[in-house]
């Protein structure tokens, strides 16, 4: 879908404000089954933090670890007048229409900082949820993690059941000081009729890790983003893993680009696409700038089902002579061979295929932490159940 | 347990078996030698319905059914499965899931890291199947899923191919094990050096697209190392009588 069949200026910029909710369990039943759903924990047992925004409106922003910042960004922009030196810094603000869109009017985002040596000991839980019909929710979020520390971040996206149309666009930026790291697991369940459009970018310095995953199974009309890690310090690395599957209808271009701009850096970008009607277009790209850098490219495509497609474009660019990238790219259907040999220890036809889709949707590659691992898990099982 | 009665075989029209007649008792391991390319391995692809090997005449009656029309599930089910001799990668599917697969399928509860442990293979039981697996490796990663699937009729195809003299032993050990009193094995072999671990009682050789020989295993590899196959298909021209099953 092209970006002027869109028209982003159609939806409604205005609701009404929701209340905060200091306590999450008090939260409606309805809203607590959307935050499961994206992984939020309304418990936030075995959470270092939690934040919140429904519509416009954050509901939630707390820290429960010394050390840790998450508070409404606006909030933020207000207490730290440096904060105004990352604010537009990482994305260019005169992007496209969307960050343009975002300039000149956002609403709320998240601000998550580690201070300087703060190692963050459970994940922090992020949602940003649609409630309102043809709402556009815009956010922008920074994310900041100070030299030595650790974040592990989860953040889901999600709509009311009822709705079914709307458009997101979220700015985020990352900024991942002297060997620190971020991890960052993002979850996109939206509606058959929702516009999507993230801009991510993240910076890391000497000794940092920038590590994303991302991983959209539900249906959506139509989803665009091409998140970009630039290492600029010696020994930065970046990982980018997306777990993507298209519903009939659903429209999907997702890249993921690795700027390797200083020696000894590391990249690694793997996905895994599947399609059961929709379009996906699994983008990469690998820009290596200088000596001793190391990266690889992996996408992986299944076509479920005639209708199906999916578009692999992997790039590498190399610009310097002492360099290693590589790639591999393979699209096609479920292997017969693999089929048949699940057959021969007793799982029927339809059983092996599943059980071959659900592997090839492997979120080990994510290396999440135990506590994440099965709620992900869960999600790719029910995916499979509602569509197979 | 099985019987195969004038069996015709076709893989994309091209004649791989002409009137195969054989059988195997219930608790008889038989071995099967024949020169590369002679239908061996078609033969146990065709017993376990893989849909590719075409059976366009004969019957193979497993456990008094015939089962020609039978999908491979269907045929795993009843008691019949397979060792490959090139089983394919299955990425993200993890070993212990596919055993643990396996076990609910068969309704039997195992210990696996135990069943592992012995088979040299706890390091794998998280790794995807088969990725970047040895031969011998993948020959054990297959054991440790026969012995959870634990068959009545179980279909070697070379299980000594790929597996170094430390590891054969092992897997020798294994396939007696799963060759309990009541199981049938058939097991192909090229070189007939899984007969120094496993104790078979039968042996036959196809040759020709047709069984051509069956008496003691020792005594058929024996002859065969001495005057080669070519001999095989002779004796079995010159003595037809003697083998009934032919």
């Amino acid at each position: 879908m092209l970006d002027k069949e869109i028209k982003i200026h159609k939806f409604d910029r205005e609701t009404k404000e929701h209340s905060y909710q200091k306590d999450l369990s008090k939260i409606s039943v309805a809203d607590r089954k959307n935050l499961i759903e994206t992984g939020v924990d309304v418990s936030e047992k075995g959470r270092s933090g939690t934040f919140i925004q429904a519509d416009h409106s954050v509901i939630h922003a707390k820290s429960l670890q010394k050390g840790l910042e998450v508070m409404n960004i606006s909030d933020a922009l207000k207490k730290y007048d440096w904060l105004k030196k990352y604010w537009w810094n990482a994305v260019s603000k005169d992007g496209d229409e969307y960050t343009a869109l975002a300039k000149k009017d956002s609403r709320n985002g998240y601000f998550i900082r580690a201070l300087r040596g703060v190692k963050v000991s459970h994940p922090i839980q992020s949602c940003l949820f649609l409630k309102k019909e043809n709402l556009l929710q815009n956010v922008h979020n920074l994310i900041i993690a100070e030299e030595g520390s650790e974040l592990n971040i989860i953040t889901g996206c999600t709509t009311a059941s009822y709705v079914k149309k709307g458009a997101h666009v979220g700015i985020s930026e990352f900024y991942i000081k002297k060997n620190a790291t971020v991890k960052f697991t993002m979850i996109h369940n939206w509606a058959e009729e929702v516009v999507v459009r993230p801009r991510s970018k993240a910076v890391v310095e000497e000794g940092g890790m920038f590590l994303s995953n991302y991983i959209c199974l539900k249906p959506v009309k139509s989803l665009q983003m091409y998140p970009t890690a630039t290492l600029i310090g010696e020994g930065a690395t970046a990982r980018f893993n997306s777990i993507l599957y298209a519903h009939p209808n659903s429209h999907i271009d997702v890249g993921s680009r690795v700027i390797l701009s200083k020696p000894n850096t590391k990249a690694e970008i793997i996905s895994r696409a599947v399609t059961n009607g929709g379009t996906i277009i699994a983008r990469g790209h690998l820009k290596g700038e200088a000596p001793f850098v190391k990266a690889h490219l992996e996408c992986r495509g299944l076509i479920l089902s005639s209708g199906g497609v999916i578009h692999a474009i992997p790039e590498l660019e190399g610009k310097n002579k002492d360099l290693d990238m590589s790639h591999e790219a393979a699209v096609g259907k479920i292997a017969k061979e693999e089929i048949e040999y699940l057959m021969t220890r007793g799982l029927n036809s339809e059983e092996a295929q599943a059980v071959i889709v659900r592997g090839f949707m492997d979120t080990a590659i994510l290396g999440l932490p135990p506590e994440l691992q099965k709620g992900i898990d869960d999600l790719v099982k029910s995916c499979q159940e509602e569509t197979m | 347990m099985l019987s195969i009665e004038n069996l015709h075989v076709e893989i994309s029209g091209k004649k791989i078996l002409t009137g195969v007649n054989f059988s195997i008792e219930k608790g008889q391991t038989s071995v099967m030698f024949g020169q590369n390319g002679s239908g061996k391995t078609s033969l146990v692809m065709a017993i376990m319905g893989f849909p590719q090997y075409k059976i366009t005449k004969g019957k193979i009656i497993f456990k008094g059914k015939v089962i020609n029309k039978l999908s491979i599930d269907q045929r795993a089910r009843l008691g019949i499965s397979i060792l490959l001799q090139r089983p394919p990668t299955v990425r993200g599917v993890k070993m212990r899931q596919m055993v643990e697969l396996i076990s609910h399928i068969a309704k039997k509860k195992i210990d696996i890291e135990k069943m592992a442990d012995k088979l040299n293979m706890k390091d794998f039981l998280d790794r995807d199947l088969n990725l970047g697996f040895s031969g011998g490796e993948m020959k054990r990663s297959e054991f440790l899923q026969l012995t959870t699937q634990s068959p009545d009729l179980l279909l070697l195809d070379e299980p000594e191919s790929g597996v170094d003299l430390e590891n054969i032993v092992l897997i020798g050990e294994v396939i007696s094990k799963l060759l309990g009193k009541d199981k049938s094995a058939l097991i192909i072999t090229h070189t007939g050096h899984i007969l120094n671990y496993v104790n078979a009682n039968r042996g036959c050789v196809l040759s020709n697209k047709k069984i051509q020989c069956v008496g003691d295993p020792h005594d058929i590899l024996s002859r065969i190392r001495k005057h080669g196959y070519q001999e095989c298909v002779r004796c079995h021209r010159k003595k037809p009588e003697v083998i009934k099953e032919g």
